[in-house]
């Protein structure tokens, strides 16, 4: 496939990986921040850690939007759905089987017979609206500003369409202000991030500019193939040896200065900011969400069904809050790959191919093993 | 959830901002509104059924060169 094989060339990253390997200082440790699950999942999948000299450190963040949903989101969500006999539910797959309150999920509440489809597309919620105007339609949105747009264009077009039937629960959260938690946090010691890629289409590469002023901290916007993965973190290397900090922007095949404006301005039609958001493992956050203005609030799930608010705990021992904050890795906990695995996950990293349980899970878990065999 | 893949397009509806594209010999349809400019040929990243964004050839070009400048210089050493 064009624009994705080439940027796997395997004897291009290793030469790459000898150019890091050749520029590390051996008396510096390299701490750096993978902020997407994507890339996490990229560096894993394709080998990038047993590439890096030992000095070199990914740090996983907390970019995956299942994986810092708050599970009590899900569980107002399979309440209401108990409560109604008229309700569709829309959702990417990516949410079926994050755990909700007592071991439930979306996927259960299913096979109890609720009617929920999974869609590939805002548009599919849309047409389902339009094909059942006797069914109330609620599309479950989540993600980060890469999929906001979409959620916007749905949200104008029912407006458009005046649809009575189409509302869409607001989860959307925005990059910045959790790195800017982490960073301020001083929990774990970065050196330098690795930016989101296409969140960045949107938001464009100036996004972050305050976050590494602020915290003194490298940033190298970073695509998700594995050579590009390599040049951003040779070119952390880079700005961490001269001390430089400024935000690059690797992925300047896709991601612009300023990003995507079309999609800027209809995000900032329907969309403001949420004065406080919970995210799974790093807290409540000032200003990290956006919610539906008032003048779509025809179109906002949580004010047509009064949705309640609700809190729950994670399953004892689970440490995905701590993986999130990038302070604990997933073969930490003691449930990873043994009561928790992506057949039957227990946390909400365990599920989503993003999250760093599961990458840990699929790639990563016999590393350690082979090299006691080894030995 | 942010997966989003390089897609060719192959036709445009402008009067309903879609566009048939190109998946590795997958056919879809994509929504185009979030792009001003688009034209058949183009290649553009694919999210949840929209065109996020433009991939720029000469940027693309210019940072697999980069690629072979690095792997000179590993070759030197």
């Amino acid at each position: 496939m064009k624009y994705v094989d080439e940027f796997r060339d395997g004897d291009k990253a290793r030469q790459i990986a000898e150019l890091i390997q050749s520029e590390v200082r051996p008396d510096h440790q390299y701490r750096l921040m993978e902020f997407c699950g994507g890339h996490t999942h990229a560096i894993f999948r394709f080998g990038l850690v047993d590439l890096m000299p030992e000095n070199i450190q990914f740090i996983h963040g907390p970019g995956c939007p299942v994986c810092v949903l708050p599970a009590g989101r899900i569980e107002a969500v399979i309440k209401l759905l108990e409560n109604s006999d008229n309700l569709i539910l829309c959702t990417y797959a990516d949410l079926m089987r994050v755990p909700a309150g007592k071991r439930d999920s979306l996927h259960k509440a299913k096979a109890r017979g609720a009617d929920i489809r999974m869609i590939y597309s805002s548009t599919d919620a849309l047409n389902i609206a339009r094909n059942n105007p006797g069914q109330q339609v609620f599309f479950f949105a989540i993600g980060f500003e890469t999929t906001t747009p979409p959620t916007a264009a749905a949200i104008k077009i029912a407006h458009h369409e005046k649809l009575k039937n189409f509302s869409v629960f607001c989860n959307h959260v925005e990059t910045p202000p959790a790195m800017a938690h982490i960073l301020s946090s001083g929990e774990t010691q970065l050196d330098g991030i690795l930016g989101p890629s296409h969140v960045s289409t949107i938001i464009g590469s100036h996004a972050y500019a305050e976050c590494c002023k602020q915290y003194s901290t490298p940033f190298v916007i970073a695509g998700f193939e594995p050579l590009d993965i390599l040049q951003s973190t040779l070119m952390l290397v880079r700005q961490i040896n001269e001390g430089r900090f400024e935000v690059e922007n690797q992925y300047c095949r896709a991601v612009k200065t300023d990003g995507n404006k079309k999609a800027q301005t209809l995000m900032s039609e329907i969309f403001e900011q949420r004065p406080l958001f919970e995210w799974r493992g790093l807290g409540e956050l000032a200003n990290s969400a956006i919610q539906i203005k008032n003048r779509f609030s025809d179109f906002d799930a949580e004010k047509r069904f009064a949705m309640e608010h609700i809190e729950v705990a994670d399953i004892k021992g689970c440490i995905c809050p701590a993986v999130l904050r990038g302070v604990s890795n997933p073969d930490e906990c003691k449930l990873f790959g043994t009561v928790c695995t992506p057949e039957d996950p227990k946390g909400a990293c365990m599920v989503s191919s993003e999250g760093a349980c599961a990458a840990y899970y699929s790639y990563g878990r016999y590393r350690t093993e082979v090299e006691v065999v080894n030995s | 959830m942010c997966l989003a893949i390089p897609a060719k397009i192959e036709s445009l509806d402008a009067l309903a901002s879609t566009a048939i594209v190109n998946l590795n010999n997958i056919r879809k349809e994509v929504s185009t509104l979030l792009l001003d400019e688009v034209t058949v040929g183009d290649y553009v990243l694919v999210h949840v059924g929209y065109a996020l964004e433009r991939i720029d050839p000469v940027e693309a070009a210019r940072t697999l060169a980069m690629f072979d400048d690095m792997q000179a210089l590993g070759d030197t050493e």
